[in-house]
């Protein structure tokens, strides 16, 4: 009997796939806050109040420089938010973070308030991967979040093979490695050698604080600091982990398949 | 041998001052800790204090049916002394940790090698020789560190012949990001965040083990409020990881409808720990003195509600799931832990309860909120991946039945609370039942308040074995439900 139940119940369920990108974009969880925002030009002259409550240094503020967070390093605890007293770094709320240099995720002077998003690949990457691109995941010291979240994209909800990206069992297969973990020393000679596999054109992307900078971990001897220390990075994703959507909107973003940016 | 001492007893989630920790001379101290193991304790943590004289062996106990656990100590010592693990099995990483981290050698250990550290070339872990079967049939297959998903590194090397496992050996330490190491002088401000990442998927339960660690330290404990919080939390983690894995295992054995409703569901309950917090994952949720969020009664009843239908739909995707004959012909007898060798090696969590022992820190150890709730222990016996998925499925069910109790009759009031400074020279111990089983923090703090040593112990680090055990005698292909009924964490491992 099982057999004609199980049908039954999966017609009764329906398609579980959400209508983004073609509709809108799921809400984030209204306390997460988004992307930040810095506007150095609001901050009070001698005002130092954020530097010392992030975690993971993400903020500086040199003698007479504007204040600068790099949102590359930052965990989204939002304890900078809290302390600032002329609301200078505030949540925006949105999903949108993924960047192609990692300067863009510095945030702070004047023009530079935001992440400045990435833009879509050459024309030619974009022939070669914008409707097939397949990827080898390498956890490189990554605590099982941002694997997680990046898994989830696999599952009904997000069916991310209905834009051509897969992961695949090896990197033979694969076009490019996607990064977790802050890489650590025990993890260095593993994805050199799974980057090497990879055929060329190749392309890599970090997914998270610690693939970006470290994360939580940044500065330990153990670990090296991000994915950039070992292999050249093309696509930078943050968060700790970052939502799914935000993976989704920096890989849609990076293949030029979002009609509206 | 000294008869006069004994092992200093405290409950979970409280300190006793270092001085009144018994100490033996080494070969005494391994002596007593295997008395006590032989009378029915089991071994949470071993580990190794420097001192100016060499170095103190920790053993920290818990006697489960006495609901109470033991601390002694050996004088501080340099070089060799007897292994435990020739008599009590379960010390055998413990020791090998100890040999890596201290060098004190413990002689006759069967299989002392690197847990961890790092290569000559500092570029992968030191895996040393491993354990070879020869013959002419036999083969050898290696997999790892990198897999073919989205999964932590590891490397796996199996001694074959035909397609019968004879042994496996699971070699980590790819995920070694120094985390105890740091603690050293701490708490740090990056303190909190990094016990959130020991092992992301199990945020709650390490963060409410440091947290609780830093309240039993400071002589206090977290408002009530926050108790009740973090065990909700505790449960919303049991329940996404315990769904997630029941639809890996669906999926290993190509039972699709279960794959893609399971991997649907968890990400509903990571929701539900997004609305209370932000982040599915529960960061910012448990902080040292209380809770970093609240979840106000119009969060509450938004949580009932979705709570409500994601578990009706977890119940119906089981439901298929155990229907099928075909799931459970290959979850029977595949994979067994006997209940002689889960006691034996120290298993801990669903993988020991799968083996029919009743062990449970929710029940066993109550601290926090589980003094006043409590949800019923879920056994099976079998020892086999149908047992290990039975257990898992009937904690989905209890602890289900515990969150519907829970969110109708909260505690109210104080979310969180100043903590004192840490108190000098006291060494406190937290445990927490967390998804995967027995998550122990250990703190010893020097004159100052500070942390002096630091020890974690993830369930994984006592059930990596069990994982190496099940795996003989069984088919290489049932290698990945074996492992997905463990499902066990390598950053919780390597630290």
């Amino acid at each position: 009997m099982f057999v004609i139940d199980t049908i039954a119940h999966r017609l009764k369920r329906g398609c579980q796939t959400m209508a983004y990108p073609d509709g809108p974009a799921p809400a984030l969880p209204d306390r997460h806050g988004g992307a930040l925002k810095v506007e150095a030009a609001k901050c009070a002259d001698d005002c130092n109040a954020c530097v010392p409550v992030c975690p993971t240094q993400a903020i500086t503020r040199p003698g007479g420089k504007p204040v600068a967070l790099d949102l590359g390093r930052c965990i989204f605890c939002a304890a900078c938010v809290e302390v600032c007293p002329t609301q200078a770094i505030t949540q925006t709320g949105d999903h949108r973070m993924a960047v192609r240099c990692r300067e863009d995720l510095v945030l702070g002077e004047p023009g530079k308030e935001q992440v400045r998003l990435a833009v879509a690949l050459d024309a030619k990457l974009r022939k070669l991967f914008g409707r097939s691109l397949r990827l080898r995941q390498v956890s490189a010291g990554g605590c099982a979040a941002c694997e997680a979240d990046t898994n989830v994209l696999g599952t009904i909800g997000w069916d991310l093979g209905r834009f051509g990206i897969q992961f695949v069992a090896s990197p033979r297969h694969a076009d490019g490695l996607l990064i977790t973990g802050p890489v650590t020393k025990n993890m260095e000679l593993a994805l050199q050698k799974t980057y090497a596999a990879v055929p060329s054109p190749k392309i890599v992307i970090a997914v998270g604080a610690c693939a970006i900078a470290g994360g939580p971990f940044i500065g330990h001897p153990q670990i090296l600091n991000g994915a950039a220390s070992v292999v050249p990075v093309d696509l930078f994703i943050p968060g700790c982990p970052p939502h799914p959507l935000t993976i989704l909107d920096g890989l849609l973003r990076w293949l030029d398949r979002l009609e509206t940016p | 041998m000294n008869t006069t001492l004994e092992f200093a007893l405290l409950a979970n989630a409280t300190s006793l001052p270092w001085t009144a920790i018994p100490a033996w001379p080494a070969a005494d101290f391994v002596l007593a800790t295997a008395t006590e193991l032989n009378r029915g304790a089991r071994l949470c943590a071993w580990f190794g204090v420097p001192e100016s004289a060499g170095t103190c062996l920790v053993a920290v106990l818990a006697f489960d049916a006495d609901n109470t656990l033991a601390v002694g100590r050996s004088q501080p010592f340099t070089g060799a002394y007897p292994a435990l693990t020739t008599i009590h099995p379960q010390a055998h990483l413990f020791e090998r940790e100890v040999w890596e981290q201290h060098g004190l050698k413990p002689e006759g250990h069967p299989w002392l090698k690197p847990v961890r550290r790092a290569n000559e070339t500092g570029n992968a872990p030191a895996n040393g020789e491993f354990f070879r079967v020869e013959g002419g049939e036999v083969h050898e297959v290696a997999v790892g560190p990198v897999h073919a998903g989205i999964i932590e590194p590891g490397h796996f090397r199996f001694q074959c012949a035909g397609e019968e496992v004879l042994h496996l050996e699971i070699a980590l330490g790819y995920q070694h990001r120094g985390v105890e190491e740091a603690l050293t002088g701490g708490p740090h401000l990056a303190t909190m965040c990094q016990m959130e990442t020991v092992a992301g998927d199990t945020t709650i339960a390490h963060a409410t083990a440091h947290a609780t660690i830093l309240e039993a330290l400071a002589g206090t404990e977290a408002p009530l409020r926050a108790q009740w919080l973090r065990a909700v939390a505790l449960e919303l983690e049991r329940l996404a990881n315990h769904t997630g894995d029941m639809g890996a295992l669906a999926g290993d054995v190509a039972f699709l409808p279960t794959l893609s409703a399971c991997g649907k569901i968890r990400g509903d309950f990571l929701n539900l720990t997004a609305l209370i917090c932000g982040n599915r994952f529960g960061r910012g949720l448990v902080r040292p003195g209380g809770c970093g969020r609240d979840l106000e009664s119009e969060r509450a009843t938004q949580l009932n509600e979705r709570l409500k239908s994601a578990l009706a739909d977890t119940q119906q995707a089981l439901a298929w799931f155990w229907d099928a004959a075909s799931v459970r012909a290959r979850f029977e007898l595949t994979g067994t832990v006997s209940h002689r060798q889960a006691n034996e090696i120290g298993l801990v969590g669903p993988a020991a309860r799968a083996c029919g022992l009743v062990r449970d820190v929710r029940y066993d150890h109550p601290a926090g909120w589980h003094r006043f709730a409590q949800a019923p222990v879920a056994v099976w016996p079998g020892g086999d991946v149908f047992a290990r998925a039975k257990v898992r499925a009937l904690e989905i069910e209890r602890s289900g039945e515990y969150l519907r109790e829970q969110m109708a009759a909260p505690a109210e009031g104080e979310l969180r609370s100043e903590l004192a400074p840490p108190a000098p020279g006291t060494l406190a111990v937290a445990l927490v039942e967390g998804w995967r089983g027995e998550v122990c923090h250990v703190a010893l703090t020097n004159a100052a308040g500070r942390f002096r040593r630091y020890k974690i112990i993830d369930p994984s680090f006592h059930n990596w074995m069990g994982l190496a055990l099940a795996l003989r005698g069984t088919a290489i292909s049932d290698f990945p439900i074996c492992n997905k009924s463990f499902n066990l964490s390598y950053c919780g491992f390597d630290l």
